[in-house]
């Protein structure tokens, strides 16, 4: 798992070996080519930066030039063992829609976010009264991706709303695993893995 | 010059064409049958390869060539004298290393370079002419797959293709979906547009305005239609660039003058480079196969051959595909490359696609281009 973020390090520790695995928003391919190397998954890939999908064909990976929004709909139902989603929810057009879409390709899904209501974070907006501009989210609100904010306790509800049944969450704080009490104070990364 | 290490094919060494003999030539050994009904007798198929097929016959990669291209991928063309079409691409050290991999590239039937075609002499000792049957691209691949027979390679490496080289690749990957484990298909598309075979319409109509084209009886006659197939190639070639790419080259600039000559000469600059290009092309293409390649091309639409759905075409592939689309090609834009994407995802299968940026529209596929390199070496490594 070295040099995986933490995040990554979590689903790649737990996809299932052999699986077929659609990463959306799979960037350079990281996880892809940890999956496929070492849990001898079938891996695809979707990401929106050419220059990305470059570097990952030209190590060999099937990755897709294509915007999640739109072209998860190509996909057949239950097409993929799991369908990976990290740190692409807070930037999607509908992060409600594109869940659906996880859950219709995947039979489970894994999805990873910066936790907006983790205490730097509200410590930020409360006490500097401006959006805030922390580790996890370092990008100021003009030119941020990241257009619908979500905290823990957000996405647990928009699971429960969609019928998902969230089988394991991990929590990260300092780029470390922390445990579950007090999450959606304490992590600035979530990592959920759902079901439907 | 091409090592032939395909060994034992019966060989023919006499000219069939007007081009010089330097390709082997493959004679199929039974009739190839054609979508249109018809069979093609005696059929012939010109190649070049580059690089040692090894022992099990598992290296080889079939490169496809485009409307106007030929064999000569890798080696000098023996008209014009001019490096191969794709030299920049095949080679030792290169993206499709010929020190890795055997690389065959083929005569497209219908074609003009040592490959049965219209200019081919039929049966009865003349130039079939407009007696050539009308063929389509799966024909073309029929042909293809009947030379790698030949060859002995049940399974390519993979299928290369640019253009209407890449609508081989795709022909082959649907038709013979066995023959290839890897399929890359550069700025092409599964289907002839309206404005594609529109582009195509007036350059066939070019080259029969010409009185010369003789209703394709001119291969005795002293001259030929050149100026017709000129004027398609000119047409043809505004569609290969792009609007930027030309405005960059060319501009408003006037041709060997200072100011406008209140004529019909060459003034500018663009207008002269398009008749160069198009008298150059008639020194080394004959205008009946224009015709019958144009019509091939506009012919093709995968997905109605296999009942409308395009996902349906590729059911049950189990080769890796790749496709690569340039930002500024509007005679096959991405749109095309993405439609095939999607239903290559609906089939299940492993593809990769990335829309690259590039000046110089459809043709960027020939030219410099670290991108593109980068990624079929990945893709075909």
């Amino acid at each position: 798992m070295t040099g995986l973020r933490p995040d990554l390090a979590a689903i790649a520790a737990h996809v299932a070996p052999g699986s077929r695995v659609l990463d959306i928003g799979c960037g350079d391919g990281a996880l892809m080519a940890e999956l496929e190397a070492a849990s001898g998954c079938d891996a695809r890939g979707m990401e929106l930066d050419g220059a990305l999908v470059e570097r990952c064909v030209s190590r060999g990976l099937s990755v897709v030039q294509g915007d999640a929004n739109l072209d998860l709909a190509n996909y057949p139902d239950k097409a993929f063992d799991y369908a990976i989603l990290s740190q692409t929810l807070q930037t999607a057009t509908r992060p409600d829609l594109m869940l659906d879409e996880l859950l219709r390709v995947g039979r489970r899904a894994f999805v990873s976010f910066p936790n907006f209501a983790h205490w730097r974070t509200r410590a930020a907006l409360l006490l500097g009264g401006r959006m805030p501009v922390t580790r996890a989210l370092p990008v100021s609100w003009y030119e941020t991706e990241n257009i619908h904010h979500v905290t823990v306790e957000d996405f647990r509800d928009l699971a429960k709303m969609k019928g998902a049944k969230v089988e394991r969450a991990w929590f990260f704080s300092n780029e470390k695993h922390i445990g579950a009490p007090a999450a959606n104070w304490r992590a600035e990364f979530a990592v959920f893995e759902l079901s439907r | 010059m091409a090592i032939d290490t395909g060994g034992g094919l019966p060989q023919v060494a006499r000219p069939m064409n007007a081009a010089p003999p330097v390709s082997p030539v493959y004679r199929l050994p039974d009739p190839l049958p054609l979508d249109s009904g018809q069979v093609l007798e005696g059929c012939e198929i010109a190649y070049e390869t580059y690089g040692t097929l090894n022992p099990d016959k598992s290296n080889a990669v079939l490169v496809c060539h485009a409307l106007t291209g030929d064999q000569y991928l890798a080696s000098p063309h023996p008209i014009t004298g001019k490096p191969g079409w794709w030299e920049r691409m095949v080679g030792p050290q290169l993206p499709i290393d010929t020190g890795r991999h055997f690389v065959i590239c083929a005569n497209v039937i219908g074609s003009c370079m040592g490959s049965s075609g219209p200019a081919s002499l039929a049966p009865d000792g003349q130039p079939y002419a407009m007696r050539f049957p009308v063929i389509t691209i799966r024909d073309m691949v029929r042909g293809l797959v009947a030379l790698l027979d030949g060859l002995g390679i049940e399974r390519l490496h993979a299928v290369v293709g640019g253009s209407m080289g890449g609508m081989q690749a795709l022909s082959l990957a649907a038709n013979w979906p066995t023959r290839a484990a890897r399929v890359l298909v550069i700025a092409s598309t599964a289907r002839h547009s309206a404005q594609n075979i529109a582009f195509h319409e007036v350059g066939r109509q070019a080259i029969m305005a010409d009185p010369a084209w003789n209703e394709g009886d001119y291969y005795a006659a002293l001259s030929k239609p050149d100026n017709g197939l000129a004027v398609a190639r000119m047409a043809a070639h505004i569609t290969y660039l792009s609007e930027a790419g030309l405005t960059e080259k060319f501009g408003r600039r006037l041709q060997d003058r200072e100011a406008k000559g209140f004529n019909f000469d060459a003034e500018f600059q663009v207008e002269s480079y398009l008749r160069y290009q198009g008298s150059g092309f008639t020194q080394r293409f004959d205008a009946n196969s224009y015709l019958y390649i144009t019509r091939a091309m506009d012919y093709f639409d995968l997905a109605e051959e296999h009942g409308g759905k395009l996902a349906d075409v590729f059911a049950g592939t189990q080769s890796r595909f790749c496709l690569i689309s340039f930002d500024t090609d509007w005679l096959y834009p991405t749109a095309e490359s993405r439609h095939i994407v999607h239903a290559l995802n609906a089939a299940g299968a492993k593809v990769s696609f990335v829309e690259l940026s590039a000046p110089h529209g459809h043709d960027s596929f020939l030219l410099e281009h670290d991108q593109l390199d980068r990624v079929v070496k990945g893709f075909v490594e």
